[in-house]
């Protein structure tokens, strides 16, 4: 028995006006293999439950300080059967990696192997408390310390933070550690370089470090402007955050020539290493002069996205900033037992600038992280950037014929391809060739960004699609850019074949509702 | 390379239709002096699953886990039982593999995720709106002190002794880059909480008051009042959860007044692992103050042919709108463990919360008995929910929780690793019971404490 469609929408009886449902409409509102799926709240009972707890003694003394909770939450529970199908229905309407190819430009959508799943399952890993007495958790600080040095290792840096708990976290602890730096020189100063196509974090960041951000702007090949860059360095410039390879998907060929003009300015140089799975293994950013840079393990190092989160963002440290990397590390004694220099370790501690998490960061995704580097090893690892790079130069080929590629002529791309919506016909946008390819069963692309290229799309392939997955998404993103130069109006509309069609965004926000609430009869 | 789907003759026919001689050809802005001839060969080279899992395997051998002894560990994670089912769901691989839902029309599961997961937590903190989670409780209790701050346009956070002081330490290092004036204190070693003289540290220039409830020690207090004083002096109260549980038994932080309330998330459905990834909880009493959120917010529309559906909204709060003037520098959430929140809570529903409680309680206050007959331990709480302070005789807590630990039992937290250097708190312990505690396991700690708590110092 479906649960009653309660989405407010009443299926017409008469073909849509598109012309393009020809079947008969459902009473439920389902199609086949397609169910709606109404909210708990909708469904579910304040006196049901999918648990079996002992019953409540009201007799028994209890210590609340008489504050107890009389009223009603509002919760409302289902039992098992009713809960796994809830959440099944709900995951049928999300696109995913095991499902299909994801080219999300600057997101690194890569398969998720499933060996890192189960041995963060492990009890070992998944049953132990932060705070447990050290001598009870070595084997889980040797694995910190395991990944610390792979990092280090592979970014050729001295030093690593592993507490940050994501990409955009990491970079808050980059620049943190640099403004502890510069204020224990006596002078925290005041300003920090952004170029234009960085992601919006790095600018958010600085500005939360307490920094003022100025922009770096682009040459028309797609980099940044060294002359440009170079002219404005001075005493009052902190860091330069540089995103490499960059957003445009090239590789930042001067960079040593910045950072060696950043350093004799008295600044630091911070890398977004958002990008680093075009490079891992076969370039060393320690090598190009940064002193500050985070690693998304959910990008380069295959931890799963889940759908926004949880995600884990080390940070490594050049010489000149590890001292004043965030607390908790895990250190080795000289009996070779693991210890976490906490608070407490004043002689060991440095002149660390703080704390940036309540424990160690994300443990569940360092297991997953060093599974997979363990896996891949040092020569796999180098061929993870090497065909993700050739997979992207050869979507970059196969399409700079039809649609316009800005930097087509600045060299190989290296792990994404950048196209504009340059002579798109009648008023179709970038957004609307986004939802067509929707329908041809692809999550799209990343769009406009970075803002410098207008209607900008941003493809990202990975090294773990096949040459057929990648053969036939050129296929159908050929079709849709070529309906698109043609001014397909169609287009407007889409998607047609997914959960949804085009939802209300506008609306969304003027009137925002953000919890559910029971409809007024 | 089990990963790598391409072959060598897909290889050379790219390159051919690239137009490259080689693989290197296209690595050819790297300059000459960041080049790798090879492999790194400090690094082992690939290996199988089965040689990957045993090196894994050898790892997590060497570690106590929770469930393999005596447990009774807390002061901010807590080891509750997850069902099965939790574990199922969050490994479907459209929940575990998809990307943050910018695409609403194919991520419509995370998204109505989401919203229920919004109300569940609002309801929970007895709030209007709760944002889709943030990092973990720390986080989410620094981004309220920030937000504070931009509705007073104040940016003095005056902050209870009794909070947690790993979240003390995470307010006081951003506070030091931002301008931010922070008044804090150790917690007094007394049964009840000193709220008088947190009150009286509020004064005009205040923006917020930050409250951990149940508190650092495990103390339950009416924060009513504390909430009205903040108000007088227009100032926010800020309540900090990091046991949910609790609030399946005592009044909601909302319901006494709290103008934010964050906490810790990962009692419900996502386990321990270490301290990460954990789930930060972010809700507002007043809806007038959304705009101020941080975070992801998922909000309720209609698509192009009148059906529900849901979005990410109010986006131009964030960085990738807004950039340097957003409200917080994050870019996602905690979706994965969210999910695992939602779905333990939809498991127990309002029944299976209060029951969890109740249960919770009970096996708290049978511990807190028993362990107080033990010769040289006094029990600090009058009140408590599952967690409360034991005073001991004899050596430093942290000398008897390392033997306790040797002795396979895992007895508790010592207050001087969380504080080290204040010398009233070297012979506090923090226990923590939950509903996975069984009699036996009280009886055992009891007897081990007993043996160890009289010996004579090493």
């Amino acid at each position: 028995m479906n649960a009653p469609n309660k989405s407010g929408w009443k299926p017409a009886m008469e073909a849509a006006e598109d012309g393009l449902h020809n079947g008969p409409q459902t009473v439920t509102g389902n199609r086949a293999l397609m169910l709606e799926e109404p909210l708990i709240f909708e469904i579910g009972k304040a006196e049901v439950t999918g648990v079996d707890l002992p019953k409540i003694d009201p007799a028994v003394p209890t210590r609340l300080a008489g504050l107890h909770r009389d009223d009603a939450i509002g919760l409302v529970g289902l039992t098992e059967p009713e809960t796994v199908r809830h959440y099944t229905r709900l995951s049928r309407q999300n696109y995913g990696i095991d499902l299909g190819f994801f080219p999300l430009g600057s997101c690194t959508m890569k398969h998720n192997p499933r060996l890192n799943e189960k041995m963060a399952r492990l009890p070992g890993f998944a049953d132990i408390h932060p705070l447990a007495p050290q001598n009870s958790v070595q084997g889980a600080l040797q694995v910190i310390d395991e990944l610390a040095t792979w990092l280090k290792t592979l970014t050729g840096m001295p030093a690593v933070a592993m507490s940050p708990k994501a990409g955009a976290h990491g970079e808050l602890c980059g620049i943190l550690a640099i403004r502890a730096a510069h204020t224990a020189a006596g002078n925290p100063r005041e300003v920090v370089l952004v170029p234009e196509s960085a992601h919006g974090t790095n600018p958010a960041t600085a500005a939360f470090a307490g920094y003022r951000v100025e922009d770096i702007p682009a040459t028309p090949e797609g980099r940044v402007n060294v002359a440009e860059l170079k002219a404005r360095l001075g005493p009052d410039v902190a860091a330069v955050m540089i995103t490499n390879p960059n957003t445009c998907g090239l590789f930042e060929k001067d960079f040593r020539e910045i950072a060696d003009a950043v350093h004799e300015a008295g600044g630091y140089v911070y890398c977004d290493g958002a990008n680093f799975n075009a490079i891992v293994g076969r370039v060393r950013p320690g090598d190009l002069g940064v002193d500050a840079m985070h690693i998304n393990l959910h990008k380069t190092f295959s931890t799963p996205h889940g759908g926004g989160g949880p995600g884990s963002g080390p940070v490594v440290f050049s010489e000149a900033l590890a001292p004043y990397a965030p607390l908790p590390f895990v250190k080795q004694d000289d009996a070779g037992e693991y210890y976490l220099v906490e608070e407490e370790h004043r002689e060991e501690r440095g002149p660390t600038f703080g704390r940036m998490t309540a424990f160690h960061g994300q443990m569940g995704m360092f297991t997953r992280a060093l599974t997979y580097m363990l896996s891949h090893g040092a020569d796999g690892l180098k061929q993870v950037a090497e065909d993700a790079v050739l997979n992207a130069n050869y979507i970059l080929r196969s399409l700079e014929d039809l649609l316009h590629a800005p930097f087509a002529d600045s060299g190989p791309c290296m792990h994404e391809a950048l196209f504009g919506d340059k002579d798109f016909g009648g008023d179709l946008s970038t957004l609307d060739l986004a939802k067509a390819l929707i329908d041809e069963g692809y999550h799209p692309m990343t769009v406009y960004f970075p803002l410098v290229v207008h209607g900008a799309m941003l493809v990202e392939p990975t090294e773990t699609e096949s040459k057929a997955s990648i053969d036939q998404f050129i296929e159908a993103f050929r079709s849709v850019a070529q309906r698109a130069l043609d001014g397909d109006q169609s287009m407007k509309q889409a998607p047609y074949y997914a959960p949804r069609r085009r939802l209300d965004e506008t609306a969304a926000a003027r009137k925002p509702k953000l919890a559910w609430s029971e409809p007024e009869e | 390379m089990r990963y790598l789907p391409l072959t060598d003759t897909d290889r050379g026919d790219m390159l051919a239709k690239i137009g490259a001689g080689s693989i290197d050809d296209l690595f050819v802005d790297v300059p000459e002096i960041a080049r790798l001839d090879g492999p790194i060969r400090d690094l082992p080279m690939h290996a199988s699953e089965m040689a990957v899992e045993r090196h894994m395997k050898a790892r997590a051998n060497k570690n106590l886990a929770a469930g393999d002894a005596p447990f009774f560990l807390g002061a901010g994670a807590y080891r509750h039982h997850i069902p099965a089912s939790v574990d199922t769901v969050i490994q479907r691989g459209e929940f575990l593999t998809a990307y943050t839902p910018y695409q609403p029309e194919i991520a419509q599961g995370t998204l109505q995720m989401l919203f229920e997961f919004q109300t569940q937590v609002a309801r929970l903190y007895g709030c209007a709106v709760a944002n889709a989670s943030l990092y973990d409780g720390s986080t989410a209790c620094w981004e309220a002190v920030a937000m504070a701050g931009r509705v007073t346009k104040r940016n003095r956070a005056v902050l209870s002794g009794a909070l947690h002081p790993h979240y003390a330490q995470v307010v006081k290092t951003m506070a030091q880059f931002t301008g931010d004036t922070i008044a804090d204190s150790a917690p007094a070693i007394q049964t009840e909480p000193d709220l008088d003289g947190l009150t009286a540290r509020i004064d005009d220039e205040t923006a917020c008051v930050v409250v951990q409830y149940p508190d650092i020690l495990g103390r339950i207090s009416d924060l009513s009042k504390v909430a009205d004083a903040a108000h007088a002096k227009g100032a926010l109260l800020i309540v900090v959860n990091t046991e949910p549980v609790a609030l399946g038994a005592i009044m909601s932080p909302g319901e006494m007044g709290a103008d934010i309330v964050v906490g810790e998330g990962q009692s419900i459905g996502v386990g321990l692992q270490f301290g990460g990834p954990y789930l930060g909880l972010f809700a507002v009493r007043d809806p007038k103050h959304v705009r101020q959120m941080p975070g992801r917010l998922c909000g309720e529309t209609t698509d192009a042919e009148g059906k529900r559906g849901f979005v990410l909204t109010l986006s131009t709060r964030e960085q990738h709108i807004r950039r340097e003037k957003a409200t917080s520098n994050i870019c996602t959430n905690s979706g994965l463990c969210a999910l695992a929140f939602s779905v333990h809570m939809t498991l127990l529903g309002e029944k299976g919360m209060r029951e969890l409680a109740a249960e919770n309680h009970r096996l708290a206050c049978l511990a807190a008995d028993r362990l107080e007959k033990v010769p040289g331990v006094k029990l600090l709480n009058t009140s408590f929910f599952n967690e409360f302070t034991l005073m001991l005789d004899g050596k430093p807590a942290r000398e008897i929780v390392r033997e306790l630990a040797d002795r396979g039992v895992l007895g508790g937290v010592s207050l001087g690793r969380l504080y080290p250097g204040i010398e009233a708190l070297e012979h506090a312990l923090l226990v923590a019971v939950t509903e996975t505690t069984t009699e036996d396991d009280i009886e055992t700690l009891a007897n081990e404490l007993e043996r160890i708590v009289m010996e004579p110092a090493q």
